[in-house]
């Protein structure tokens, strides 16, 4: 039950009902914002969010902050993988 | 000069007896096939057409012959309609073969109660199609069956081209080493046909592939002419064509995904649906293997021409996993392309 | 594809890999006796098998796929109740494309349309309430499968039906919960678990509190985890560690989108139109407490249970096959091709079980991914 996909809301299109229109990589989709609207972020708040879509609804909106964060930690691994890759490498070498 | 009678079919609406043999018929198949399609080598309007095959078949040429029955919905859809897919359709399955594509039959099976006008609009965009890949419609048929028994319109073509003498192109001689090359980004027709049915209210602003192949197969054999074998992907995507070839062939194929040309909003209409993108249907896209040594110059050749301009390698022929097709993930591990049985359908799991 | 491209990059997964290994290392496990992970959700086996994850994470891991695939675990009395209801002449059945190919009794949902029953594939339920909308005169059923992902979005549906006075739409509400099998499993003396992956999308809904009393009581190490490739590896670095390091607590690796304590309008509206069922049945499973929900009885005109007299506890149920290994594959006792049926009498085209059509289904995954052919080559 698990399919879910980022996507970014471009447009309210009633925001009683709430409804918006989410992008998905150039596809659009109306999506409820029901799970994302509450009495700090209203409706018109949510243009330009992240959020994450399932079948039809906005159920969270992405924390940038942590994404960025988790993207660094292990980018950080990655690099010292690498480098421990390339000792390794000219350990070995003749 | 044949007698053609034209302007004398008033009614707006098909019936059966547009189908009956009599009058309304041949008023029918006079005012919207023959006036749409109406060229030399159609002759008398005998029972059959009568084509002079004596010099193209000199030196050791073949006839290459092929059908193809074409049942999409909907009928019309962004990028095409049934009519060109069903000309390019054969089309592109003759010249697959290294044949040039000469001549179609058109039969049809209407349901009552379809508009004339859309009959027309249908054949004029087949005339037109046929015109764009220089082939002539030289015979048909039609019948029209009750309501209910046919989804509007079912179209029927046959083709016939000739495959030049010392030309053979087969699966049979792919062989290890071997590049596999596509002309065109993936999914488009697929992705298009289920957007425009509706049910899944996506919007975007992908249409249908659908275009006629042989000039760029023309361009293509001149550049790589030791090219082994070609299809033209249709449904199933270029899974079926690959995993149909690896068997014939007896090899492995082995596709990198990186490699595969698509566009981002096919990709994001797949991850949307759950989809994947190599059994999405295509109608413009040519699955070829092409010795190592040519692939390169096979790849510039396609990108010369319009329908080649996203043309790439996507993978390599080996020995290991004889009718094996897998696929290095963009990720780094790899993954069997299996034949898919039965549609994919939209997920939400 | 912005926040999925990111987390599929093989340069990150080789920085992962690095980590995995060490980590590994300093457990206990070896090529033979491997940590025994469980990914829960279906979504994630179907990730692994994609991506390739498990030929590329080291042999002392062994992925056990879990019962989270809601078709998989889905009885086939309940197919035939969909196509009983569905075969009322004045009914438009809606139903998700995962549900479509199961096998129920004497038929599928997509040979029952191909017979004429008026069956529609929808993407969201809001499209069926739109159908509803649009054909007062007939009578449109949804048919409401999964998890707790799922089940905010059929309660607002049922929610907006009842606020504009739709009455011609109800749902076949089979929703299921997670926690409930994971203690099943947990409980069962066959199983050897070391460790959990837990469902990333669920987990958006309920929060990870749900899954205090895995670490808590049972003492096993859970790492809530998105779902691209990246996610899942950084996942099982994470329960790995756990182990090394002695500890079993509830960790969150999908930060970016689960909150601690899930999302408040989404448990709301599930609470609104939901209450819990005393028991449930499951495929392969059998019937575990308390790990489905019903309709309220408030909103009865929009509960095809009442409607049309369909559902659990109805009917008597319908046993599988007895050659079917379909519960042990979906506790991860066994794998897929141990199953006598698999590749041969059970197949995409022909399948006995759910788990050969879901496309999450440890089974489908396997002939797919994996590839039936390649495996047989392999068994010769």
């Amino acid at each position: 039950m698990c399919l879910g996909v980022p996507g970014q809301i471009v447009e309210i299109v009633d925001p009683e009902l709430l409804i918006a229109v989410a992008d998905v990589a150039g596809v659009r989709r109306k999506v409820n914002i029901t799970c994302i609207v509450n009495d700090e972020h209203k409706a018109d708040d949510c243009i330009g969010d992240w959020v994450l879509i399932h079948v039809g609804f906005a159920m969270a909106r992405i924390d940038e902050a942590e994404a960025a964060k988790t993207l660094k930690v292990l980018t950080t691994m990655g690099e010292l993988q690498a480098e421990l890759m390339a000792m390794q490498n000219s350990a070995e070498a003749p | 000069m044949p007698f053609r009678r034209s302007g004398r079919l008033k009614a707006k609406t098909i019936t059966l007896a547009h189908g009956g043999g009599g009058k309304a018929m041949r008023d029918l198949i006079d005012d919207v096939f023959i006036a749409a399609f109406d060229n030399p080598a159609m002759g008398e309007m005998e029972d059959q057409a009568r084509l002079d095959v004596g010099d193209l078949i000199a030196g050791g040429g073949r006839l290459a012959f092929t059908t193809d029955s074409f049942v999409v919905d909907p009928l019309v859809f962004p990028g095409g309609d049934i009519g060109k897919l069903s000309v390019w359709g054969t089309v592109n399955d003759l010249a697959v073969g290294g044949a040039r594509p000469l001549w179609l039959s058109a039969a049809f099976i209407i349901e009552e109660g379809v508009e004339v006008e859309f009959l027309r609009t249908i054949a004029i965009s087949m005339r037109t199609a046929a015109d764009a890949a220089g082939v002539a419609i030289v015979t048909g048929d039609t019948k029209v069956v009750e309501r209910g028994s046919a989804d509007k319109l079912f179209i029927t073509t046959a083709g016939i081209g000739v495959i030049p003498p010392g030309l053979d192109l087969s699966a049979r001689h792919i062989r290890p080493g071997d590049r596999v090359l596509v002309n065109a980004s993936l999914g488009e027709h697929g992705a298009a046909i289920l957007a425009a049915r509706g049910e899944i209210e996506l919007e975007m602003a992908v249409t249908s592939d659908c275009r006629p192949l042989n000039g760029l197969i023309d361009l293509l054999l001149a550049a790589a002419p030791a090219t082994r074998a070609m299809r033209d992907a249709t449904r199933g995507g270029i899974a079926a064509v690959l995993n149909e070839m690896a068997v014939a062939a007896g090899v492995g194929v082995v596709l990198e995904e990186a490699a595969l040309p698509m566009r981002t909003d096919v990709g994001g209409f797949c991850e949307i649906l759950g989809l994947d993108p190599l059994y999405l249907a295509n109608e413009g896209v040519l699955v070829a293997f092409v010795p190592e040594e040519q692939a390169d110059r096979a790849v510039a050749a396609m990108r010369g021409h319009p329908f080649g301009e996203a043309a790439a390698i996507i993978g390599s022929v080996t020995a290991a996993r004889p009718g094996v097709v897998s696929m290095n993930t963009m990720f780094g591990g790899s993954r069997i392309v299996d034949m898919l049985i039965g549609e994919q359908l939209p997920r939400i799991c | 594809m912005k926040y999925a491209h990111e987390f599929r990059d093989p340069v990150l997964a080789q920085g992962l890999l690095g980590q995995i290994r060490e980590a590994v290392a300093r457990t206990s496990a070896t090529v033979s006796q491997p940590l025994n992970i469980m990914e829960v959700c279906g979504g994630h086996t179907h990730a692994i098998f994609r991506y390739g994850l498990h030929e590329m994470v080291p042999g002392e891991i062994e992925f056990i796929h879990g019962p989270g695939c809601p078709v998989c675990v889905l009885p086939m009395g309940r197919v035939d109740d969909c196509i009983e209801i569905a075969e009322h002449p004045q009914v438009i059945f809606t139903t998700f494309g995962d549900a479509m190919r199961v096998p129920g009794t004497k038929k599928s949902m997509l040979q029952a349309k191909a017979e004429g029953a008026d069956i529609r594939l929808v993407y969201s339920p809001l499209d069926a309430l739109a159908i509803a909308r649009s054909n007062p005169d007939r009578e449109v059923v949804f048919f409401a499968l999964g998890f707790e992902t799922t089940m905010p979005s059929t309660a607002l549906t049922v929610l907006q039906a009842v606020k504009e006075g739709i009455r011609n739409f109800s749902l076949f509400c089979n929703h299921i919960t997670v926690p409930q099998p994971i203690k099943a499993l947990l409980d069962d003396p066959d199983m050897r678990l070391d460790g959990f992956i837990g469902p990333g999308h669920v987990s958006m809904v309920v929060g990870t509190r749900p899954y205090d009393f895995i670490a808590r009581d049972y003492g096993k190490p859970i790492v809530v985890s998105g779902f691209e490739p990246i996610d899942l590896l950084q996942s099982v670095l994470m329960v790995v560690t756990q182990i090394a390091e002695g500890r079993a607590e509830v960790e969150n690796q999908y930060g970016r989108i689960v909150p601690r304590d899930g999302n408040r309008q989404a448990l709301a509206a599930i609470d609104a139109v939901f209450e819990p069922r005393e028991k449930f049945e499951w495929r392969g499973l059998g019937e575990i407490d308390a790990s489905g929900v019903k309709m309220r009885p408030a909103f009865a005109a929009w509960d095809a249970e009442q409607k049309f007299d369909v559902g659990y506890g109805k009917r008597r149920e319908v046993a599988d096959p007895l050659d079917a290994r379909c519960g042990d594959v979906l506790k991860g006792q066994i794998k897929p091709i141990a199953c006598p049926l698999f590749g041969s009498i059970c197949n995409p085209e022909t399948p006995v079980g759910a788990l050969m059509v879901s496309s999450e289904g440890a089974c489908a995954a396997y002939h797919q991914y994996v590839g039936a052919r390649a495996r047989e080559a392999q068994a010769v």
